[in-house]
């Protein structure tokens, strides 16, 4: 088992070590100056831009040798310096990234815990009855086919526009203040529940057809014809086929993960939600390039930390890796 | 589920069917085994229905842009007018035609998605072939950048590099997301070579003194031909729903039409304040339909080809 997450543990060390770099080469080998942008955004006249220029590539460290700048990159990162925001001027970029974190993770760990369940159980039922098969199945495909801005559009639309049941834009009422109120978690819950739903609806769909065909898999597999041969009821069986088609769905949990975060990040810019999603949207339409390259090591940071966590969970569901039996 | 890396129903297939295996083991030649899978194929519903669906848009887009005479960023047209003999699809809030926009954009969604699925299964195939088969130090390193490349999530990477390298036409863009979107196809294959590479007519061919690249071309690519295909299918979906975040995110070919940007433009122009539920609600159904229709498909596939699961 240690070993197991040992190996896990340096492979993600090395995807860190590599994002980061990617981080830190995209901006230096890309045509074209960011410090240009960042001077014509500040619409100076030519001499001041020249004076600009100097002093955003000297406070930029940019005159510095490349292993020097590669070298602060790293210690900036390691001390939460991630360097100042151009579109928010005068907040730096760890403020921004610390600010809109709870808001996206408000989102997406509910919606990835509960589609998980709710689409693995749902799938497994599929694949027992046939009536549920042909009628689940294919809303799944559906769902899992639906971009997820899209879904988030049509939601807006029909919920929030011509049913007109719940707010559209923001986490809370602009009238009120975070705080530990009825009225504000009743705000908070309002604005958040169809930016929820659509995170767990194409999620849900994926699960449910996974896990279905996996249990028809298993199934298949001879040690189900076996035991369905020695008589043992079909339920004892399904319950084996379950249990090995779980771990499959777990490691796919882990590949999952970006897709989802994707899928955050554009249905809170549809529903204007103040997360990362958001955020991300801002530094585009800016250029603000400190802030995507924060926002990116934080999307891979956040991956890796939940890929751990799921590294942990595999070994308490599969009794091999407890063991030192490396699965085939 | 992962929209972009549909794994779990591809990656769990324990075995593949051999080629040239009957229904009852019996070796048929080559002809009574494409006969063999006609025959399941047209009659396996899933398959049908997916191909219709993704056939009926991929015709709607090669002969759309030449039922209109409008293209898709001409001004000009009545404004926010919903649709009607004259504009089948209505037009937009500042006066485009939408079905001109549509049907331009489903072309941008086809050709983004086979360029990129293309890519990926080349990428894909070289890595997964060559470290499943040659195993070793090598399959290490490459097992170890497939997992490296494959935790890393592709839409943070892809709005960073387009961010600064703002992509102009729908190559670059599929060749970005081609780029990016290959390493579980890669792990899948590997898994597959490494297994086929056991069997016994491999070894022949290699005692019989074949190089690596003729043993994979002519032994094992052969042998997993139809696995690579569902590979292929459900890359392009894959690379469809990217290409739409994209465009949706404002990355992609701002000269191009695509149904991403036609979202991007519907949610920046208010067309849902506005009601205006033509103007975004054709560019979803075409990418849905498409996507759903591949994946299912695939499904299809997936029974016609691997005779163990026809019984279900």
């Amino acid at each position: 088992m240690t070993r197991y997450l040992a190996r896990k543990s340096l492979l993600y060390l090395l995807t860190f070590w590599f994002a980061v770099t990617i981080d830190w080469l995209i901006p230096r080998l890309m045509p074209g100056d960011p410090i240009d942008g960042l001077v014509a955004r500040i619409q100076a006249d030519s001499t001041a831009s020249q004076e600009l220029h100097g002093y955003f590539t000297e406070s930029f460290e940019l005159d510095q040798p490349l292993w020097r700048q590669y070298v602060n990159f790293w210690r900036g990162l390691i001390q939460g310096d991630l360097g100042p925001s151009i579109t928010y001027v005068g907040s730096s970029v760890s403020e921004l990234i610390w600010a809109a974190i709870p808001y996206t993770l408000a989102l997406l760990i509910p919606a990835i815990v509960l589609s998980y369940f709710a689409g693995n159980r749902v799938g497994a039922m599929a694949a027992r009855r046939k009536s549920l098969d042909n009628t689940v199945l294919p809303v799944a495909y559906v769902l899992t086919a639906t971009p997820y801005m899209w879904l988030a559009i049509v939601l807006v639309y029909v919920v929030s526009f011509r049913l007109e049941l719940l707010p559209v834009s923001g986490a809370y009422d602009f009238s009120l203040q975070p705080a530990w109120t009825w009225e504000f978690a009743r705000s908070f819950l309002s604005h958040w529940f169809l930016p929820f739903l659509t995170l767990f609806l194409v999620a849900f769909g994926g699960w449910a057809i996974g896990m279905r065909n996996l249990i028809i898999y298993e199934l298949e597999a001879e040690y189900a014809s076996y035991l369905q041969s020695l008589g043992a009821p079909s339920r004892l069986v399904r319950k084996y086929a379950y249990g090995n088609a779980v771990l499959p769905q777990m490691s796919g949990l882990a590949l999952a993960l970006g897709a989802v975060v994707g899928g955050a990040l554009v249905t809170e810019i549809v529903f204007g939600y103040p997360g990362v999603g958001t955020l991300i949207l801002a530094a585009l339409q800016n250029r603000d390039y400190f802030l995507l390259q924060g926002l990116f090591l934080l999307i891979i940071t956040g991956i890796l930390i939940a890929n751990f966590i799921v590294d942990i969970l595999y070994v308490v569901v599969d009794p091999r890796t407890r063991t030192g039996i490396q699965g085939s | 589920m992962s929209n972009v890396e549909p794994t779990a129903d591809l990656v769990a297939t324990p075995e593949i069917a051999l080629t040239g295996q009957g229904v009852d083991g019996i070796e048929l030649g080559p002809r009574g085994k494409r006969f063999e899978t006609l025959h399941f194929a047209v009659r396996n519903t899933k398959l049908v229905i997916g191909f219709c669906v993704v056939l009926a848009f991929l015709v709607l887009a090669i002969v759309g842009p030449w039922l209109t005479d409008a293209t898709p960023f001409e001004f000009g047209y009545p404004l926010g007018e919903p649709p009607s003999r004259e504009y089948w699809l209505g037009t937009t809030a500042p006066g485009q035609d939408v079905f001109a926009q549509f049907v331009y954009g489903l072309r941008s969604s086809f050709i983004v998605g086979a360029l990129a699925a293309v890519i990926a299964s080349v990428i894909g195939m070289a890595v997964g072939f060559v470290g499943g088969y040659r195993g070793g130090v090598i399959d290490d390193v490459l097992s170890m950048l497939t997992n490296i490349v494959l935790v890393i999530p592709t839409l943070a990477v892809l709005i960073i590099v387009s961010a600064y390298l703002s992509v102009g036409s729908l190559r670059s863009e599929a060749i970005l997301i081609g780029l990016t979107s290959w390493p579980w196809a890669a792990r899948a294959i590997r898994a597959q070579t490494f297994s086929l590479s056991q069997r016994e007519f491999v070894s022949l061919a290699r005692l019989s003194g074949q190089g690596t690249t003729k043993v994979i071309l002519r032994e094992i690519a052969p042998n997993m031909s139809s696995y690579l295909f569902l590979t292929f299918i459900l890359l392009f979906g894959g690379a469809v729903l990217t290409a739409a975040t994209l465009d949706f995110l404002g990355l992609g070919p701002s000269q191009v039409m695509s149904l991403g940007l036609m979202m991007n433009t519907a949610v920046s122009n208010a067309a849902l304040q506005l009601g205006m539920w033509w103007w975004f609600i054709p560019p979803g159904v075409g990418i849905t339909a498409i996507v759903g229709g591949l994946y299912v498909m695939n499904v299809g596939l997936d029974e016609v080809f691997n005779p163990r699961l026809r019984r279900t």
